[in-house]
């Protein structure tokens, strides 16, 4: 019988077919926790009973939310957690490494066909190497730690096909937003978005994580590419890679089938307060800000800030913006430093900030105050999000922010 | 008991903003209860009052932090249209009951309503309005009182036998 990709990962780590509907208990092959949701997750681990967990190697533990500490909680945090690693034999990363959706896929630990969970909500990011890969609660990854399993309904999917070469200065994260404004903040819920079509299968492993990143936004389960050469080859430099073919059936069954032509978009930009109020970006250009935001995990990649570089030149940021780059790893971070775009971005008078989630979660620095306005290559612009609940969050790419930051207020980056 | 109107898109943040991620305890998360978009929720909530909200309620990040928040201030029932995907599960581990009720709009805020589960329906203002069945799965874990229960009465976990 026909299956989708989501379902053949579901039955091949099963052992037996799986169709979209079923409940089962899957095995976990990596389950990732970091200091916010850790904690809990410890918390009810021991609750339930839990003594030893399932597999120390099979789980990724690190710090990004609230490093370096920020408040005594936060180290008191970072402290309990230290201590069930050395009691767990678990390898942590504690502060050092970066953001935890990057540090799982740059050090290979999601890969085609396996199912991975992490305790916060943008594990989704994970499909961009092919695995069924979702955010989960902290009683779930208590759970998860203990015996290894979860359950899981085995979830519907929605097909995107993107065709089509993207214009200069658009690209993966005005893709995103344009689908989230289609889709809807709730228009994938419970179910898999799957990204396809030849703007995806030449796509960059960057790009795809963008877009699987944000699948979360349409109450997406889990977004996902089908693994390719991209794929493969990105993983061969980081585990041991045995290449094989997973991909939907021809006649597989979706609940829709939605088609985007590359070409035809403009930089978009998602306007307060949800993700899915995405509009072009002339419609909110000359819009004041306050702050410009370049990184998180959805793009604080290499490629996002070469973007962002590039638009740059050797111009300066406008005076009355502060600008905040924040690389989504260490690795990420020398690579830029090694192409002087660290130099550049400093010179032009940003403060970069060692590789976290900074802002976007409006917990630890950056914050805005009621009034101010930003402007952020991040994924969330809710009510509140990077501060007051008076503050407002516009989204938008690498680029964009760029040509923002340069002019003081949101800008075409196609006109700087 | 009272009622508590939302609309659509209420979102985690919203619920306990991320200011507040490095506090655990039920009872301090509700003090800060929708702090900023809704003051006098936690101020005003007491125990067994009812939220009530729109599509989509409870989307974006998955901390736990909120529906914590919630049971810590009294909550023990949501309604709404529909429910985010990691909120709806992390509110039926930690004890909260989240109900599917499509007429959620109909339901006006401060009014008194009881909540009927078991029977397949709620009442405000004289009317009865249907609600949907705890998908079969969960309804275990609701009727151990949480995840952590239900996980207590497992010796082991065998995987892929689930299927239904």
């Amino acid at each position: 019988m026909a299956a989708t990709l989501v379902e053949k990962i579901f039955s091949r780590r099963c052992g037996h077919p799986v169709r979209a509907g079923d409940v089962i208990m899957a095995p976990v092959d990596c389950a990732m926790i970091h200091d916010i949701t850790g904690p809990l997750a410890v918390q009810k681990f021991r609750e339930m009973g839990g003594k030893r967990v399932f597999d120390p190697e099979k789980i990724v533990l690190l710090f990004d939310h609230q490093i370096p500490a920020d408040s005594l909680p936060a180290a008191e945090n970072h402290v309990f957690m230290r201590r069930f690693a050395v009691e767990q034999n678990i390898h942590n990363l504690d502060i050092k490494e970066g953001i935890c959706h990057q540090v799982v896929m740059e050090r290979g630990r999601a890969g085609p066909g396996e199912i991975v969970v992490g305790a916060d909500s943008h594990t989704c990011m994970y499909g961009a190497a092919g695995a069924f890969s979702t955010g989960i609660g902290s009683t779930d990854m208590g759970f998860v730690l203990k015996f290894g399993a979860l359950y899981f309904r085995v979830p519907t999917t929605i097909r995107l096909e993107i065709e089509g070469a993207f214009c200069p200065r658009v690209g993966p994260k005005d893709l995103i937003l344009a689908i989230a404004g289609e889709i809807g903040a709730d228009g994938a819920n419970y179910q898999a978005l799957e990204f396809a079509g030849g703007t995806i299968e030449t796509m960059d492993m960057a790009g795809r994580m963008t877009c699987c990143n944000m699948a979360v936004e349409m109450g997406a389960k889990a977004g996902i590419v089908p693994p390719d050469g991209i794929t493969w080859e990105y993983l061969r430099a980081r585990r041991q890679v045995n290449p094989f073919t997973l991909s939907s059936d021809r006649d597989a069954e979706f609940t829709s089938v939605h088609r985007f032509d590359a070409e035809r978009l403009s930089p978009k930009v998602a306007v307060p307060h949800n993700v899915d109020q995405v509009v072009d970006v002339e419609k909110v250009a000359g819009t004041s800000i306050d702050q410009v935001f370049i990184g998180s995990c959805t793009n604080g990649r290499f490629e996002d800030l070469r973007e962002a570089a590039e638009v740059l030149g050797n111009r300066s940021f406008h005076a009355s913006v502060r600008v905040l780059v924040i690389p989504a790893s260490r690795l990420e971070y020398l690579k830029a430093l090694r192409a002087g775009l660290i130099e550049q971005f400093v010179a032009a008078g940003a403060l970069v900030e060692a590789p976290c989630c900074g802002p976007c979660m409006g917990g630890a620095f950056g914050l805005l105050a009621p009034g101010e306005v930003s402007l952020s290559t991040s994924n969330r612009n809710f009510r509140g999000r990077q501060g007051s609940a008076e503050s407002l969050v516009y989204l938008c790419s690498p680029a964009t922010a760029a040509a923002s930051a340069i002019r003081g207020e949101i800008t075409d980056p196609r006109e700087v | 008991m009272r009622t508590w109107k939302f609309g659509d898109n209420i979102d985690t943040d919203a619920i306990i903003p991320g200011r507040y991620l490095v506090i655990y305890d039920p009872r301090t998360l509700a003090s800060h209860a929708f702090e900023g978009t809704r003051n006098e929720f936690a101020a005003e909530v007491s125990e067994g009052d009812v939220i009530v909200a729109g599509r989509n309620f409870g989307c974006g990040s998955s901390r736990e932090h909120a529906p914590l928040a919630l049971s810590g201030a009294g909550i023990r029932f949501i309604i709404a249209r529909s429910f985010a995907r990691i909120f709806y599960r992390n509110a039926i581990n930690v004890g909260l009951l989240p109900i599917v009720c499509s007429d959620a709009d109909r339901i006006p805020d401060g009014s008194p309503l009881s909540v009927n589960p078991k029977e397949g329906y709620i009442e405000c203002g004289g009317i009865q309005y249907p609600i949907e069945p705890v998908p079969a799965f969960l309804q275990e874990i609701v009727d151990a009182g949480g995840l952590v229960e239900y996980a207590r009465s497992l010796p082991e976990v065998k995987t892929c036998t689930g299927s239904q």
